[in-house]
């Protein structure tokens, strides 16, 4: 068999993606620490471009023996992880260079992590996956540690690395043990196989689950999140909340369904504990947190658990939800962190909630949208965050899970506690000095995400019926 | 017991006993020794199979270039093992513990044992006449050019990395430029100065 070029169509966006990514660091490496500025915009250029060719794309196609597929499914995600690495990048530029952080191999890395992202939603067996994981991660681990001059963000990297490492050590047990148990990588002919659940595939889920969890970052394997996400540069947190969680979320949902539909009351028992756990965890532990960046890090905890509930429903109805969720999980994300990248004073940034005292007056603009993202993460209706929460939960009663979807409701009433009292603080405490005026860019992401959030529920049809659409693919 | 036998049991057993002794030896420079010493057993067990090419790999790669890096990293860096070994004892029950439940694991796994459908049939033989070398050359650069041109961008990340995060560009370096050198001409290197007789410089 050859392959041709043309053959190669589908995978156009990532062998785009890869290729600016090379000429970049080539011209990077000529041209020195003034390319900076180039290099961010050319690869900006590149996210866009890989968008469009994406949603250019063919709607169907199987390369390299199944191990890249293309469908509706990858499409969606594809798009939506686009989206948050861009916006990511995006906000990131200026700060990165009032923060004397600034180097092109910065927007260089994001660019490899999410073609690590593009492959991993299109990975058809365990090779692709494992190879996918592993080039979003490395390039997520160096980007953390990015200030290399401060100990936090050293430590965050580190930390990060070690715990990566580890956990891409246990999934490569299990896929092993998979292997070994169906005589097969591609997912399509393990789910032939694996029609009757044996020990050792059983072993071989437990371990590329608790890798896959680790990398969505879902209880008992979250523990690296907060320290993560407060030491690392807060750009970096922002890329880092928004696109691999949709990726890594993206590739679990395959693996499962894909590779593992028939033993599936054997994983959903998995997904419905990790679920509950990471929902509960996420609402209680973020109580008594001060700092923004952990408060989110637990924040995103909860929203994996609530993403999860859509998996372990296990039905196509989930799958929509799940795909909802991600969709309003990342404008949301995007939108709060635009607000805490903006949080700078003349004496450098700051990262507690009580700095945000009084904002309604200061900046009454910023805090009505910061409001309306708070009470959208909070889950209350009828803002998009609601809407997500309402379809993962009607796919888990649907699906006879009902203890599944009270602890859900429970949970997020306590969750919307901290969300509710940044609100508060904004509105009715004394106000704190003004913050420096926004940049452009970060009001534009707050404006966009803020607009989605409030009017979401005016028109949902499109995302509603591509949601579908992209989890019909799966089924 | 054939001669092939015999050797799989010195070879597996070496390894075995000095990976034992990678962990359990207090010297480093010892343990990074019976580091290789695994690898050169693991390479022969690789040689009984028939994977001549993977053997020569292992030894190549691993023994030639990984560790001989490692034991150079082991003898700079001045780690005080004895002390990071101080908070043994206390993380010995819950480390033994995961230790355990991961052995039960091994032994229900392993005595579960049982191919998969596909597995024996997907197992060939090696084509006779024809090197390992070739037969994996074959499937690299046609059916599994994708992992393999993956596998090269996840380098490519790890050699960016290690450059962002170490390189630094210091002031007040003296660094050597080969252009510049060769472009001097007489009129830049020498100065002629008349000196006054009589006077120094």
């Amino acid at each position: 068999m050859t392959l041709t070029l043309a053959a190669l169509g589908p995978a156009l966006p990532e062998l785009l993606l890869a290729i600016s990514a090379i000429l970049l660091l080539l011209f990077g490496a000529f041209v020195g620490p003034r390319s900076t500025d180039t290099v961010n915009g050319l690869a900006l250029a590149a996210l866009f471009a890989a968008l469009v060719l994406v949603i250019l794309g063919p709607a169907q196609a199987s390369l390299f023996n199944g191990a890249f597929q293309v469908d509706a499914y990858s499409r969606f995600l594809k798009v939506l992880a686009l989206i948050g690495a861009g916006g990511a990048l995006a906000m990131s530029v200026d700060w990165l260079k009032i923060e004397k952080q600034a180097r092109f191999e910065y927007a260089i890395l994001v660019l490899l992590s999410t073609l690590g992202m593009m492959m991993l939603i299109s990975a058809g067996d365990l090779i692709a996956l494992y190879i996918g994981l592993e080039l979003m991660s490395l390039a997520l681990y160096v980007i953390a540690a990015n200030n290399r001059d401060s100990v936090r963000s050293t430590e965050a990297g580190l930390k990060y690395f070690v715990l990566g490492a580890l956990s891409s050590g246990m999934f490569l047990y299990g896929a092993s043990l998979i292997y070994g148990f169906t005589g097969s990588i591609n997912f399509a002919q393990i789910a032939e196989v694996a029609r009757e659940p044996s020990l050792g595939l059983i072993f071989g889920i437990v371990f590329t689950f608790a890798g896959l969890c680790f990398k969505v970052s879902a209880v008992p394997f979250h523990m690296w999140t907060p320290d993560v996400y407060e030491g690392a540069p807060t750009p970096v947190t922002t890329f880092f909340a928004a696109a691999p969680k949709i990726a890594a979320m993206a590739v679990f949902v395959r693996f499962a369904l894909e590779a593992l539909p028939h033993v599936a009351h054997q994983w959903q028992q998995i997904v419905v504990f990790v679920s509950i756990a990471s929902m509960a965890l996420g609402s209680f532990a973020a109580i008594g947190q001060r700092n923004l960046k952990r408060l989110m890090a637990y924040s995103s905890i909860g929203h994996m658990g609530f993403a999860l509930v859509g998996l372990a429903a296990g039905t196509e109805q989930g799958v929509r939800g799940v795909l909802i969720y991600l969709t309003v999980y990342m404008a949301m994300t995007l939108g709060t962190f635009a607000c805490i990248l903006s949080m700078r004073r003349k004496d450098g940034m700051v990262e507690n909630y009580d700095e945000l005292a009084g904002l309604a007056r200061t900046s009454p603009v910023k805090a009505f949208f910061l409001a309306a993202l708070m009470f959208s993460l909070a889950g209350i209706p009828p803002l998009a965050g609601f809407l997500a929460k309402y379809y993962v939960f009607l796919a888990a009663i649907e699906a006879g899970m009902y203890t599944l979807a009270v602890i859900g409701v429970l949970t997020s009433v306590v969750g919307a506690f901290y969300y509710l009292r940044i609100v508060k603080v904004m509105y009715f405490d004394e106000p704190a000095p003004a913050f420096e005026p926004m940049p452009s860019e970060l009001r534009a992401v707050l404006a966009v995400a803020g607009l989605f959030t409030l009017l979401f529920f005016v028109y949902p049809g499109p995302i509603l019926s591509a949601a579908g659409a992209a989890a019909r693919a799966l089924f | 017991m054939s001669l092939a036998a015999l050797f799989f049991y010195l070879f597996a057993g070496v390894a075995v006993a000095s990976a034992f002794m990678v962990i359990a030896s207090r010297n480093p420079v010892h343990s990074v020794l019976f580091l290789i010493l695994t690898f050169v057993n693991a390479s022969g067990l690789f040689i009984l199979i028939g994977a001549e090419y993977l053997a020569m790999l292992l030894v190549v790669v691993y023994v030639g270039a990984v560790a001989v890096l490692f034991l150079f990293v082991v003898m700079m860096l001045d780690v005080d093992f004895v002390e990071l070994r101080q908070g043994f004892l206390q993380y010995l029950p819950v480390g033994g513990l995961v230790g355990f439940i991961f052995l039960a694991e091994l032994v229900l796994v392993v005595g579960s044992w049982s191919f998969g459908q596909g597995v024996t049939g997907a197992v060939v033989a090696p084509a006779p006449g024809v090197s390992n070398a070739v037969q994996i050359g074959r499937v690299l650069y046609t059916d599994y050019v994708y992992f393999f041109q993956a596998a090269g961008l996840v380098l490519l990340v790890a050699m960016i990395g290690a450059i962002v995060l170490t390189l630094r560009h210091k002031e007040n370096v003296k660094r050597q430029s080969i252009p510049v050198q060769n472009a001097r001409t007489k009129a830049m290197a020498i100065d002629v100065v008349k000196v006054p007789s009589g006077k120094g410089l």
